[in-house]
């Protein structure tokens, strides 16, 4: 999606503002809403990565956003409080371990690809599961968001709100100038066509494990934040079916584009919290329990989108067909 | 194009800010689907009940209860917790059954200064060290029901037992408490999967080990799963099975059936208890609701009650929480266990008695009293809480 | 540690694996044959065990209401199957994920729409009772039953592959396709059969073992998982490696539940030893199906040549 500079600044604006708008109104609730849509945007984004500029399908990586989120987590419990301690250790440990992860798992190909990230993810999941010193399936409470100094309050709804922003517009950011690096292109034309780039000497193996650890590490972010936000983290944040949900986020956003993550997460959470909160008469008419299966919607919404829009919503608003 | 969008979005703000009128909000979370639904629901009717009796009002006051699923996940009930709290601003947050789902939902409530008043589950850490003042129990603390039954199977003479309990917060107190109590040897202690249904290999185990009595604390469809597996093993003619009360209530009676008679079991509550108000409450759950109510019913109902009451003696003023506290650590309310009265870390102090499984007049399955275990009973951690 | 014991525990994991290689038997031929990734085969599972606790109910008998299940569930499935399913298999892997984990997603609200988030169903009452296998060994009934049903299913598509013409067929499809397309094979009708065959094996699956586990909506997702785990160990596209993987999955879950917390008992507290095992146990499933796509990728019975 091409967009212009007057349209992204107004978007931003548009971001900046609401906090502001929706403490105004004393509703810190969407406040905190929004904070969540914006990290599980980050987490899109950085499948994003992965899988749309990669064309790498990862179904593992709610691993690498549950080892972000628990590793943060760990450490509060244990007291080290600081973010600045916490979060980069988050994004590195997932970073790792993405490198291991990615390192055995590249070499295979296709359908096995798919297959392995999945039993990686799955062996986290049971690892941190068994793992009773810090709540094993009952999930770990902390007392406190992270702390990063300099005044900041991250109790606060919209100091962490704009924290998560600065976060995400950051990593779009550098997803936007990898795109124009060499990097970046590089990626696209593996995707694109393996053998063509081995033939013309691109290092296709080290390419798309560089890419894989840094959607890694980025989805530790991510997870680091969610850990923080909900002052709690249970082990289900690495089920396959969170990598699932991920997937749909970005295939809804859009697979490949810069926004796609960012769409995605808000449309989906959007869409499950207005079902659940304000019913719509004729509606709830004809299904009376209609609020209850939000999921037959979301269901139903991706396999349109797959059968018959592949390229996303963001897609939908394209005119250009993406550079080849 | 730009002024219609901020139009819009203005109306959307407007919208979603929109405040309500002046009543009690009270959020209800339960786990109302699923094996252990069961639970839920009949907590959650019996809390309904009792606002139905007063008028739809409690302490004078109308009120709205929201209902939510938990769905037995921990982050569904926070979810819920943060919108009940945040969103529509809820003055009393209650229903929780299970321990986990208490401990990831409810700091929701008490950081907000919200009331949360539980109608079942009561970890061992909130008893103790972790006391808190936003948090009162309508039920009884987690492992009470435990020690009477360990102190039973001490009393029976039982020189073995084989323990078995879900490996989660309540179910390391659960046998934690049993242990208290019980004089004899543990042949085994056993912590299975919270939510497993498959007991195949642990009565093979059990089966090998021989011991005196099997003490098992699985509640809900763990329970009623792995009772008829016990039975179907053929293990319930060799092997003396002991339960605590929501081992084997009406939603494990109902399900289960008639391998039940003659379980033993401790617990605060029975159908048959010989006060005013237990009497209008059984009758009144079994004209609403065409069955009989479990003890999960009647927490329900008596947390209903000790919110009623507290509202009433503040006269309607919940904003003042402080107040509603105070109100509430009177509890002035009629229980249908009879006396009720709060020990100083905000759990009660009650009696708990020995419990069989036999059948009412209408042949239908019930636990009966039989015995006094604890009279006056508050609990282990009592005293690392430093509340006053 | 006494024989009985060693025996019982063998007999549990046997019958765990049985069950898990209905499941694994159908999948491994959707995927080898029309090679398409069916993420909805778990709710394929849910659907025979919802529609068996409402037809057992319904005709009072539970082999009645099995059998009649088992034919709404396949019914079903190649309804699906022709209708939408059908289009995925030109699309690429990512679109059949991506497809049919929406089908889990609308099937599960579905079902829940019908039936409710769960359902009852009980064990015939004359296989409730024990059964003394070995003096000192009462078995449930039930349990054997299962082991009889899954070996005898296990031999009845071993026959159907190797000596029927439509398991030739298939066999066929499952090593080369394109071979198969091109000496006029109806690859649609051959299709449509195999997911039919495949929804009824998972249509059983799910009734035998609804009385013993929950019928609950989502219900086939943990299954799902083992599944795919035992095809790619055995090898996509092998009914002899669906049951060898299932075999082994069944035992090592075995061990990891009922030997290994007796292991790790003599020296960790209880609560820790009895999360390791099972934890240990996962772990090494997945770590060997890892292992397997490794080395190994086309499984340890590859169907094609």
């Amino acid at each position: 999606m091409k967009t212009g500079i007057a349209q992204i600044v107004a978007a931003v604006a548009l971001l900046a503002a609401y906090p502001l708008v929706m403490s105004a109104f004393d509703n810190l609730f969407y406040v905190s809403f929004a904070s969540r849509v914006l990290i599980y945007a980050i987490a899109a984004t950085s499948l994003n990565l992965v899988l749309g500029y990669g064309g790498m399908i990862s179904f593992g990586h709610a691993a690498f956003v549950g080892t972000g989120a628990y590793v943060a987590s760990i450490l509060v419990a244990e007291g080290v409080t600081s973010a600045w301690i916490g979060w980069p250790a988050a994004v590195a440990l997932s970073a790792l371990a993405a490198l291991v992860i990615g390192a055995v798992s590249l070499r295979t190909r296709g359908v096995y690809f798919i297959m392995i990230t999945l039993a990686f993810a799955q062996m986290m999941f049971y690892l941190v599961t068994s793992m009773k010193a810090y709540g094993g399936d009952e999930g770990l409470s902390l007392p406190a968001r992270a702390e990063l100094g300099f005044g900041l309050d991250l109790g606060n709804e919209v100091t962490f709100y704009y924290v998560v922003l600065a976060l995400l517009l950051a990593a779009l950011y550098a997803l936007h100038r990898m795109n124009h690096a060499r990097f970046g292109r590089a990626v696209v034309a593996i995707r694109e066509n393996e053998s063509r780039a081995e033939a013309i000497g691109l290092p296709v193996y080290r390419t798309k494990l560089a890419c894989f650890v840094i959607a890694g590490a980025v989805g530790g972010l991510a997870g680091a934040l969610l850990a923080s936000h909900g002052k709690y983290v249970n082990p289900n944040v690495l089920h396959w079916i969170q990598s699932g949900t991920l997937m749909i986020m970005v295939i809804i956003g859009g697979v490949g584009r810069l926004w796609g993550g960012v769409i995605g997460a808000a449309v989906l959470l959007l869409l499950e919290h207005l079902i659940a909160e304000y019913p719509i008469g004729w509606l709830a008419s004809l299904a009376p329990n209609y609020q209850q299966h939000a999921g037959l919607g979301v269901g139903l919404v991706l396999l349109a989108i797959v059968l018959f829009a592949p390229q996303g919503i963001a897609g939908l608003f394209s005119r250009r067909a993406r550079a080849s | 194009m730009s002024k219609k969008f901020l139009v819009v979005i203005a109306a959307a703000a407007l919208a979603l800010n929109a405040q309500a009128a002046d009543r009690i909000k009270v959020g209800f979370i339960s786990t109302l689907s699923g094996p252990s639904a069961a639970l839920g629901v009949d907590i959650r009717d019996g809390f309904q009940l009792a606002v139905k009796m007063n008028g739809g009002k409690l302490g004078g006051v109308p009120a709205e209860v929201l209902v939510g699923d938990d769905q037995f996940k921990p982050d569904v009930g926070r979810q819920l917790a943060e919108r009940y709290v945040r969103l529509e601003k809820v003055n009393f947050l209650t229903g929780i059954v299970f321990s986990n789902i208490l401990l990831a939902a409810a700091p929701m409530a008490w950081d907000n200064k919200i009331i949360y008043v539980s109608p079942n589950a009561a970890p061992s850490p909130l008893a103790g060290k972790q006391c808190n003042p936003y948090f009162f129990v309508a039920s009884w603390p987690n492992d009470a029901y435990h020690e009477a039954a360990g102190k039973h199977a001490t009393d029976k003479g039982y020189k073995s037992a084989y323990l078995i309990a879900p490996n989660y917060q309540a179910g390391k107190d659960s046998l934690a408490g049993f242990k208290r109590f019980y004089k004899g040897r543990v042949a085994a202690e056993v912590y299975t999967q919270l939510g497993q249904l498959d007991y195949a290999a642990e009565l093979a185990q059990v089966r090998a080990a021989k011991p005196d009595a099997l003490y098992i604390f699985l509640p809900g469809g763990m329970g009623i799963n792995f009772i008829k597996q016990f039975v179907a093993a053929g293990m319930s003619k060799d092997i003396p099975l002991i339960v605590p009360g929501f081992g084997d209530d009406q939603d494990i009676l109902r399900p289960v059936g008639e391998a039940t008679l003659g379980l033993f079991d401790s617990a605060h509550w029975a159908l048959d208890f010989d006060n005013a108000a237990n009497r209008k409450f059984v009758a009144a759950f079994e004209k609403e609701f065409n069955r009989l109510p479990s003890v999960f019913a009647a927490q329900g109902y008596d947390t209903a009650l000790l919110i009623d009451g507290a509202v009433r003696d503040v006269k309607g003023k919940v904003e003042d929480v402080q107040a509603v506290r105070k109100a509430m650590k009177a509890a002035h309310f009629e229980s249908v266990r009879g006396a009720f009265k709060f020990n100083r870390n905000q759990m009660p102090i009650q009696n708990y008695y020995l419990r069989v499984v036999g059948k009412d007049s209408q042949g239908r399955l019930v636990n009966k009293t039989i015995g006094t275990i604890f009279k006056d009973r508050g609990d282990a951690y009592v005293q690392d809480c430093p509340m006053k | 540690m006494s024989s009985i014991l060693i025996l019982e525990q063998s007999l549990n994991g046997l019958q765990f694996g049985l069950m898990l290689f209905l499941l694994a038997a159908g999948l491994t031929l959707v995927f080898g044959i029309m090679d398409m990734i069916n993420l909805a085969h778990g709710s394929l599972y849910m659907l025979g065990a919802f529609f068996a606790a409402t037809l057992v109910q319904a005709t009072g008998s539970f082999f009645l209401g099995v059998l009649l299940a088992i034919a709404a569930t396949a019914l079903a499935g190649m309804l699906l199957e022709v209708s939408l399913l059908r289009t995925l298999y030109q699309r690429d892997h990512l679109s059949q994920v991506l497809a049919t984990f929406a089908l889990i997603l609308i099937l599960n609200e579905a079902v829940r729409l019908v039936w409710g988030s769960d359902a009852a169903l009980s064990m015939p009452a004359a296989l409730s009772g024990p059964v003394e296998l070995v003096p000192g060994l009462m078995y449930p009934s039930y349990r054997l039953v299962i082991i009889a049903v899954g070996l005898a299913v296990a031999v009845l598509l071993f026959l159907l592959v190797t000596k029927t013409r439509m398991g030739m067929l298939v066999r066929a499809g499952a090593s080369n396709r394109e071979m198969a397309l091109a000496m006029g094979v109806n690859i649609r009708g051959l299709f449509t059969a195999v997911f039919g065959v495949g929804a009824a094996l998972c249509a059983l699956a799910g009734a035998m073992l609804g009385p013993l586990l929950a019928v609950q909506v989502g219900m086939g997702e943990n299954i799902l998982i083992l599944a795919f785990v035992v095809i790619v160990i055995g090898g996509i596209g092998s009914i002899r490696g669906a049951l060898v993987g299932s075999l082994v999955v069944g035992i090592v879950d075995t061990i990891g539940r009922a030997f290994l917390p007796l292991l790790f008992g003599a020296f960790l507290p209880p609560q820790f030893a009895s999360a390791a095992g099972p934890a240990i146990a996962s772990v090494s499933i997945y770590l060997l199906m890892a292992v397997v796509l490794y080395f190994r990728p086309q499984g340890l019975f590859p169907a094609r040549g």
